[in-house]
């Protein structure tokens, strides 16, 4: 019998189901869980409370990396540094006591494992195509870049993973992003998302899982695909979803937590059933032309506030609904931006080139690329590249790039979330702006008062340069 | 989790846009190990900027609705958000819309998230500033002292635990055995899978 055609997100979801209820609600399997220290505890000690145990210590991954200072965690003679923030310090000796007292594996803060929670899961191979992956983060999403079902859940959430390896779910919606064409030079894997979400809104895929489908993402690097799906939340939706192909293979091939010899065969052989079948339905589809695409960058305080950096700072006037008007309004008077001022004329004082969006080997490459052979202008106050784990780190020192930072002026730091959210001591001041490889413009989420531009790393590392807002392509070298 | 069955009271008539985790509770109150005490940071920074802020307004002390724009809660997966609206008093927010995981967040925790359309909020923000609003989960209604009357539709099974003040995780607990036996098959069909950290070295 011919089985009905159907989407990369259902096929995952119909192998994980254990139990289906009437009402429509299903007990999901959860394949892969990752914990970090800011959303565990409360989930932790309400099983000691509740004496009950973790059901699967083997699907559970822990690493710190939210609150851990990006600056050297170990002194001269080896000893480690301790972290000065008493409630920070008290957050990961909670982590390391959990993940002691009920078995669960995990890399320490100086261990060269160690960093971003969605940096680690693909380096490791622990995030694996057609698995399901849960953090107590959104930016879980991210995984689904090699093909898994990914999201973020809360410390409830948590809890109830931990206990019973299993979340009850519904269904969520399925929407189809295509984006026809290529992207053009000096436009990135970041400049795409950013531009897919000025469209969709950041209520847009509310309710849905979005799965990223067209050429541009076939030709897409793994790691391009980890910082596209990453920001699905930033469009409301729940997961992103990009279809495993022979780029994802080669990514995991050999990673420690990946599985060898016949056993990856047969997951190959698997694998390859993991893509949308023709004729399968979606609820939603949009259709994104990739010509369309500058360098992007946000002017307000959602990351549905994009402008191509050719434009200007737009004018409340200028948006249809009175609501939004309003929005927009608030946004300028937060972030001191006059309309109509090219986008190219906003000065920058601080630069952050990192988090879980764009800290992988490729983004370093990138804003290192750029910043060879120059130095960051005289406004500067405060620039630092933040790698996303030690092993990203350990890659960019060994191709030279830290040198090329320090050289032009920028800090080489310790892997960690960092200035993303600013729960470590990395934040940018209030009312001084960032150009920032992160995810969220939000109202003070680099620290309060602090007024944030989302940008790729490439424009990041522009923007150091000039001082202010930059477009890329303006640095196109004679000899590349 | 505690049972709901109506909220009734005042409402703090809100009406902002995209609210999101960050603006209810900002990131430096998420260094706690504990649920407890986070209203005191609910809104910190709103509430900081503007003395004459709704959240401050006296006769909203202890109102146990929340009414909002479209979208509310986007952004991080923070439970830090329903706990501090928990600890502020907050049984309820009505709004347009929810982020996924906020309205996940909030069930977890008790809270009722009510959607309605937005005509509908523009009249409860009205009723708000003078008058209470009751929530009857039973009957999924909202209604106002000016016989406004709102339905609104919950997903069943959310229903039937916040009525009951179920705990979801001793539910799911009572599947074990539905659970060994999926563990089993993928154990057959998605050995690497099952493997997890305990992977060949």
């Amino acid at each position: 019998m011919a089985s009905k055609p159907r989407t990369l997100y259902e096929k995952i979801w119909d192998s994980h189901v254990v139990e289906r209820r009437d009402d429509g609600t299903c007990l999901i399997f959860i394949d892969r869980h990752l914990v970090h220290e800011v959303t565990s505890p409360q989930a932790f000690e309400a099983l000691r409370i509740a004496g009950r145990k973790v059901r699967r210590t083997d699907l559970t991954l822990a690493v710190p990396d939210h609150n851990l200072p990006t600056t050297a965690r170990l002194d001269a003679h080896g000893q480690h540094v301790p972290i000065a923030d008493p409630q920070s310090a008290q957050q990961l000796a909670t982590l390391e006591k959990n993940v002691a007292d009920f078995g669960i594996r995990y890399f320490n803060a100086t261990a060269r494992e160690q960093g971003i929670v969605h940096v680690v899961g693909p380096e490791q191979g622990f995030s694996l195509p057609g698995s399901t992956i849960v953090c107590g983060d959104s930016h879980t999403a991210s995984h689904g870049g090699i093909g898994a079902l990914a999201f973020g859940i809360g410390t409830s959430e948590v809890e109830h993973v931990l206990a019973t390896q299993t979340l009850l779910l519904t269904p969520s919606k399925s929407m189809e992003v295509r984006v026809e064409g290529l992207l053009g030079p000096g436009v990135t894997p970041k400049d795409l998302i950013l531009h897919i979400i000025g469209v969709l809104g950041t209520a847009g895929g509310t309710g849905h899982v979005i799965e990223y489908r067209g050429k541009v993402f076939e030709e897409m690097s793994v790691e391009g695909r980890l910082t596209v799906s990453n920001m699905s939340i930033e469009a409301g939706a729940r997961a992103g979803l990009i279809a495993p192909d022979e780029t994802t293979l080669a990514y995991l091939k050999g990673r420690p937590l990946a599985p060898q010899g016949a056993e990856w065969d047969a997951a190959v052989k698997y694998w390859r059933t993991l893509h949308t079948d023709p004729g399968a339905e979606f609820d939603t589809s949009v259709l994104i032309n990739a010509a369309d695409i500058a360098p992007t960058v946000t002017w307000g305080t959602s990351p549905e506030d994009v402008v191509p950096i050719t434009g200007s700072v737009p004018s409340p006037g200028s948006f249809a609904d009175p609501s939004k008007q309003q929005a927009a309004a608030k946004s300028l008077e937060y972030m001191g931006l006059v309309p109509g001022t090219p986008m190219t004329e906003i000065p920058v004082q601080n630069i952050f080139i990192g988090s879980c969006t764009n800290s992988r080997i490729e983004d370093l490459r990138a804003a290192a690329e750029v910043l060879r052979g120059r130095r960051i202008a005289s406004n500067i106050k405060w620039a630092i590249v933040v790698p996303g784990s030690g092993l990203v780190k350990e890659q960019a020192e060994a191709e030279g790039l830290d040198k090329v930072f320090t050289d032009a002026g920028m800090e080489w730091r310790e892997p960690g979330c960092s200035a993303c959210l600013g729960m470590n001591p990395d934040k940018v001041p209030p009312g001084e702006s960032c150009a920032s490889t992160s995810n969220r413009n939000f109202m003070g989420r680099q620290g309060p008062g602090a007024r944030t531009h989302l940008v790729s790393p490439a424009m990041a590392a522009a923007a150091a340069v000039t001082g202010r807002l930059a477009d890329v392509r303006d640095f196109q070298r004679e000899d590349a | 989790m505690e049972a709901l069955r109506a909220v009734d009271g005042r409402a703090i008539p809100f009406g902002r846009e995209n609210v999101d985790t960050d603006l209810i509770i900002p990131a430096r109150w998420l260094k706690t190990i504990s649920r407890e005490g986070l209203g005191e940071g609910a809104f910190e920074a709103l509430r900081a900027s503007d003395p004459d802020n709704i959240f401050d307004q006296p006769e909203y002390t202890g109102a146990p609705i929340l009414v909002a724009g479209d979208n509310f809660g986007c952004g991080s997966s923070r439970e830090h958000a329903a706990w501090a609206l928990l600890d502020m008093g907050i049984r309820a927010v009505i709004a347009p819309s929810f982020s996924d995981i906020f309205a996940g967040n909030a069930f977890k925790n008790g809270i009722l998230t009510v959607a309605l359309p937005q005509t509908a909020i523009d009249r409860l923000m009205e009723v708000a500033a003078t008058d209470p609003i009751s929530i009857d989960l039973e009957a999924q209604s909202v209604t106002t002292p000016f016989q406004d009357r709102f339905s609104f539709e919950i997903d069943p099974f959310r229903k039937e635990c916040l009525l009951q003040g179920l705990d979801e995780v001793g539910l799911t607990l009572a599947r074990d055995a539905a659970i060994t036996d999926y563990e089993t098959r993928l154990a057959n069909a998605r050995p690497w899978l099952a493997r997890g950290t305990a992977a060949a070295a």
